[in-house]
C-alpha cells in the first residue's frame, strides 16, 4: 500500500483531507454519510486498477468545515474544480449514496473530465409524491433501525464505542454532524435533479446491493436507471446499501469490468 | 430580585409510558382530548392572572409537537395575557428564532403584544431545544450563525422607521422590511437569551441582554454566568448589573417542608415524563462535536444522568430545585446565589403534571409572603 495516510489538499481555498494510492487511470472515490474509512479493504482493490484519489468531504473525516460550503451543489463544483486544478481527464467518479447524489450532480453540470460515472445506490433524486417519504428518515429512527435497513448482516456494522479512540469517536460524530448540513432539508435529494439527469452523457454504471432495504434496487434504482439514458443496472447478492463494504470483492470486479470496457 | 411566574402548560393525562417510546415530536396527537385542553387553556390563564395579583411577574415559553407543553406559539397566548393582565411585565422566553422561517413575522408577533400591553413585553430569543428540531425540520447545524441573523433582521426591523430596508443574508431574504406596528417601548422591548454554555455567554454578554439559565443548577450558572462577565471585562464594557443575570428552577414553597417536597415531587412530572429516544435529544450538529464524544464514551457530566433518573434529593443537591417551608427555600435561593455571583431574576417553574390549580396558587401564594419580600432586597 502506497501513500496509505491520508494526505492533504486544498482546492480553491478549501482544505480536503485525501487519500490517493495507486497507478494509472484516475479513480475519484466520492464516499457516502459513513465517510472514507482508509482501512476499508475496497480501497486497495479500487487502487489496484488506477490512481484512486479519495477526499473527505469538507467537515467529514479529519476535513475542515468550510464555512460557504453547505450543500452538495457545493461540493459538485468542488471536485469538479478538483479535476480541472489537476488537470486530470478521463477520469472513473465513483460515489456512494450520497457520495452518488454528488457524482451525479457534477456529471448534470460537465462530465469533460470525465471516461465514465459508477453511481452506488446513489440518494439525491424524489421520486414519489410529497407524501411518500422515499428515503427513511435517519433522523427520527432509532440507530440501531437505521442500521438494519443500511447493512444486510447489521451485525457487522455494530460499533463498540468503548474500543475506539477519541479520533476515531470524533469522525464518527463529524460524519453525522456533515451528513446533516448537506441532506437535511430537502431531505437527501435535490427537486430538480431528476429532471436533469437525462444530460449525463458518460458511460453509467448503476450497482445496487441487491438486499439493499434502505433505498431499494427495485424502486429507487430503477428510477435513477430510467433517468439516465442508456445507464447499465447490476445488482450486488449479499450487500445491503454499502456494498463496497459488505461485498468488496463483487465491488471491486464490478467496477473493474467496467474499467475494462472503457479502456482509455 | 424578580420574580416571574412561569408554566409549560402541560397536557399531564398520558397514556403508560409503556404504549410509547416518546413524548416528543411523534406522540400521536388522539391522545389529547380539546375539550380537556381548553379548560386546562383556560386555568393556566387564571393561573397567570393570579400570578400578577400576587405581584409576580409573567412568563410564557414555547414548545412544539410535545405534551410537556401546549404553547406551540407563545405569541398567541401572550396576546390572550396582553389583554387580561395590567401591570406585570410580560416575558416570553423564548422566541426559537433559529427554528422561524420569517423573522420578520416574529418581529411583527412581538411588536404587536408589546403595543397591546403598552409596553410590558420583555422579549427572549431561544436556540431551542433538540427535540424542536424535527418538529420544526430545521437543520440542527450551524443554528448560533442562523440563529443571530435572524436576531439581527428582527431588531433591525424593530429599530428601522423610515420606510422599506434591504436584507439579503445567508439565510433570511426580505426585500421590503417595513413593520406595522412598530414596538412600543424604544428602541425595543428588552431582549433576553437562553445561554447554556460559556460561548453562547460570551456572545450574549457581549451585547449586554439579559442572560438566563434553565436547570443548570450550580456549576453550569457559574460558567455560564461568569463567561458573561469576563467577556464583558475583556471588551472594557461596564459592568453587567444583577438584572441582566436569571436564573430557572423548580420551585415549591410549602408551609413545612415535607409540603414543600410534596410540591416539588409534582412538579418533577416535567422530568419524569421527559422520554425521548436518542436520535431526538441528540440530533447531528445540535451538541458540540466534544459533548457527542462524550455521550458515545458515557462520560457527560452528572446533570445529564440526573435527567434521567430525576430524585427530589439529588435535584436539590445540585440546585434545580428549591424547595420546603419559606426559610428553606430561602436559604437554598440565596446559597445560588452566592456561588453564582448573583441573578436578579428568578424563573420560577411553579407548575407541572398533576399540582393542581389551589396548589398552584399556595405555591406562589407562599412564595410571595414568605419569600419574595426577602428577595426583593437584593438589587
Amino acid at each position: 500500500m502506497a501513500n496509505d495516510r491520508p494526505g492533504w489538499l486544498n482546492v480553491h481555498g478549501v482544505t480536503l483531507e485525501i487519500l490517493e494510492r495507486g497507478q494509472g487511470r484516475p479513480i475519484l472515490w466520492l464516499h457516502g454519510e459513513d465517510g472514507l474509512d482508509p482501512a476499508a479493504p475496497f480501497l486497495d482493490l479500487l487502487a489496484a486498477h488506477g490512481r484512486l484519489v479519495a477526499p473527505s468531504h469538507p467537515g467529514f473525516g479529519h476535513s475542515p468545515d468550510a464555512n460557504n460550503i453547505d450543500t452538495v451543489d457545493d461540493l459538485a463544483y468542488l471536485y469538479l474544480d478538483l479535476l480541472a486544478e489537476r488537470n486530470l481527464r478521463d477520469v472513473i467518479v465513483i460515489g456512494s449514496s450520497l457520495g452518488g447524489w454528488i457524482a451525479a450532480e457534477m456529471a448534470v453540470k460537465s462530465s469533460e473530465r470525465m471516461g465514465g460515472l459508477v453511481l452506488v445506490a446513489p440518494l439525491g433524486i424524489k421520486i414519489g409524491d410529497r407524501e411518500t417519504r422515499d428515503i427513511p428518515d435517519i433522523f427520527a429512527l432509532p440507530p440501531d433501525e437505521v442500521t438494519r435497513l443500511q447493512y444486510r448482516d447489521p451485525a457487522r456494522a455494530a460499533l463498540d464505542h468503548a474500543k475506539l479512540s477519541d479520533d476515531q469517536l470524533t469522525v464518527i460524530a463529524r460524519n453525522r454532524e456533515a451528513t446533516a448540513l448537506y441532506a437535511w432539508e430537502p431531505y437527501f435529494h435535490n427537486p430538480k435533479l431528476k429532471r436533469w439527469l437525462h444530460r449525463i452523457s458518460v458511460p453509467t454504471l448503476l450497482l445496487w446491493g441487491a438486499d439493499d432495504r434502505f433505498v431499494t434496487a427495485a424502486y429507487y434504482g430503477a428510477a435513477y436507471r430510467g433517468a439516465i439514458p442508456g445507464a447499465r443496472f447490476e445488482t450486488i447478492d449479499g450487500a445491503g446499501h454499502f456494498p463496497h463494504i459488505e461485498e468488496p470483492r463483487a465491488f471491486a470486479e464490478r467496477v473493474r469490468g467496467f474499467l475494462a470496457e472503457r479502456k482509455a | 430580585m424578580r420574580a416571574w411566574f412561569f408554566s409549560e402548560n402541560a397536557y399531564h393525562l398520558l397514556p403508560d409510558p409503556k404504549e410509547y417510546d416518546s413524548i416528543r415530536v411523534k406522540l400521536p396527537n388522539r391522545y389529547y382530548d380539546p375539550k380537556i385542553g381548553a379548560d386546562l387553556y383556560h386555568r393556566f390563564i387564571d393561573e397567570w392572572k393570579i400570578a400578577e395579583d400576587l405581584g409576580l411577574e409573567i412568563m410564557v415559553n414555547e414548545h412544539h409537537q410535545t405534551a410537556t407543553n401546549l404553547n406551540p406559539s407563545a405569541a398567541v397566548v401572550m396576546g390572550a395575557l396582553a389583554r387580561d393582565t395590567r401591570k406585570a411585565r410580560l416575558l416570553i422566553l423564548g422566541n426559537p428564532i433559529a427554528n422561524r422561517r420569517e423573522p420578520v413575522r416574529v418581529a411583527e408577533e412581538m411588536a404587536m403584544v408589546d403595543v397591546y400591553s403598552r409596553g410590558r413585553l420583555e422579549c427572549g430569543f431561544v436556540r431551542g431545544v433538540p427535540y424542536e428540531i424535527s418538529a420544526g425540520n430545521h437543520r440542527p447545524t450551524r443554528m448560533q450563525e442562523r440563529f443571530w441573523e435572524a436576531h439581527d433582521l428582527i431588531v433591525k426591523a424593530w429599530t428601522s422607521h423610515d420606510g422599506p430596508f434591504n436584507w439579503e443574508g445567508k439565510y433570511f431574504h426580505h426585500r421590503q422590511v417595513n413593520i406595522w406596528p412598530r414596538p412600543y417601548q424604544e428602541p425595543h422591548p428588552p431582549i433576553w437569551i437562553t445561554a447554556l454554555s460559556p460561548a453562547s455567554a460570551r456572545e450574549v454578554g457581549e451585547r449586554g441582554y439579559v442572560a438566563a439559565c434553565f436547570l443548570t443548577g450550580f456549576e453550569g450558572t457559574k460558567t455560564v454566568f461568569g463567561s458573561y462577565r469576563s467577556r464583558r471585562d475583556e471588551l472594557k464594557l461596564p459592568t453587567a448589573a444583577l438584572d441582566r443575570f436569571a436564573y430557572a428552577a423548580l420551585v415549591y414553597v410549602g408551609e413545612t417542608d415535607e409540603e414543600g417536597y410534596a410540591g416539588a415531587r409534582k412538579l418533577m412530572w416535567y422530568l419524569e415524563s421527559n422520554k425521548v429516544p436518542p436520535q431526538f435529544t441528540s440530533p447531528p450538529g445540535y451538541h458540540p462535536t466534544a459533548s457527542t464524544v462524550n455521550a458515545m464514551k458515557g462520560t457527560n457530566p452528572g446533570i445529564f444522568k440526573m435527567f434521567q433518573n430525576p430524585a427530589l434529593g439529588p435535584l436539590m443537591d445540585a440546585g434545580l430545585v428549591f424547595a420546603g417551608n419559606p426559610d428553606s427555600v430561602y436559604r437554598q435561593i440565596m446559597k445560588m446565589y452566592e456561588h453564582v455571583g448573583g441573578f436578579g431574576h428568578l424563573l420560577i417553574m411553579g407548575q407541572a403534571g398533576f399540582l393542581d390549580h389551589d396548589e398552584t396558587v399556595k405555591g406562589m401564594q407562599m412564595f410571595v409572603r414568605e419569600v419574595y419580600p426577602r428577595l426583593k432586597e437584593l438589587v
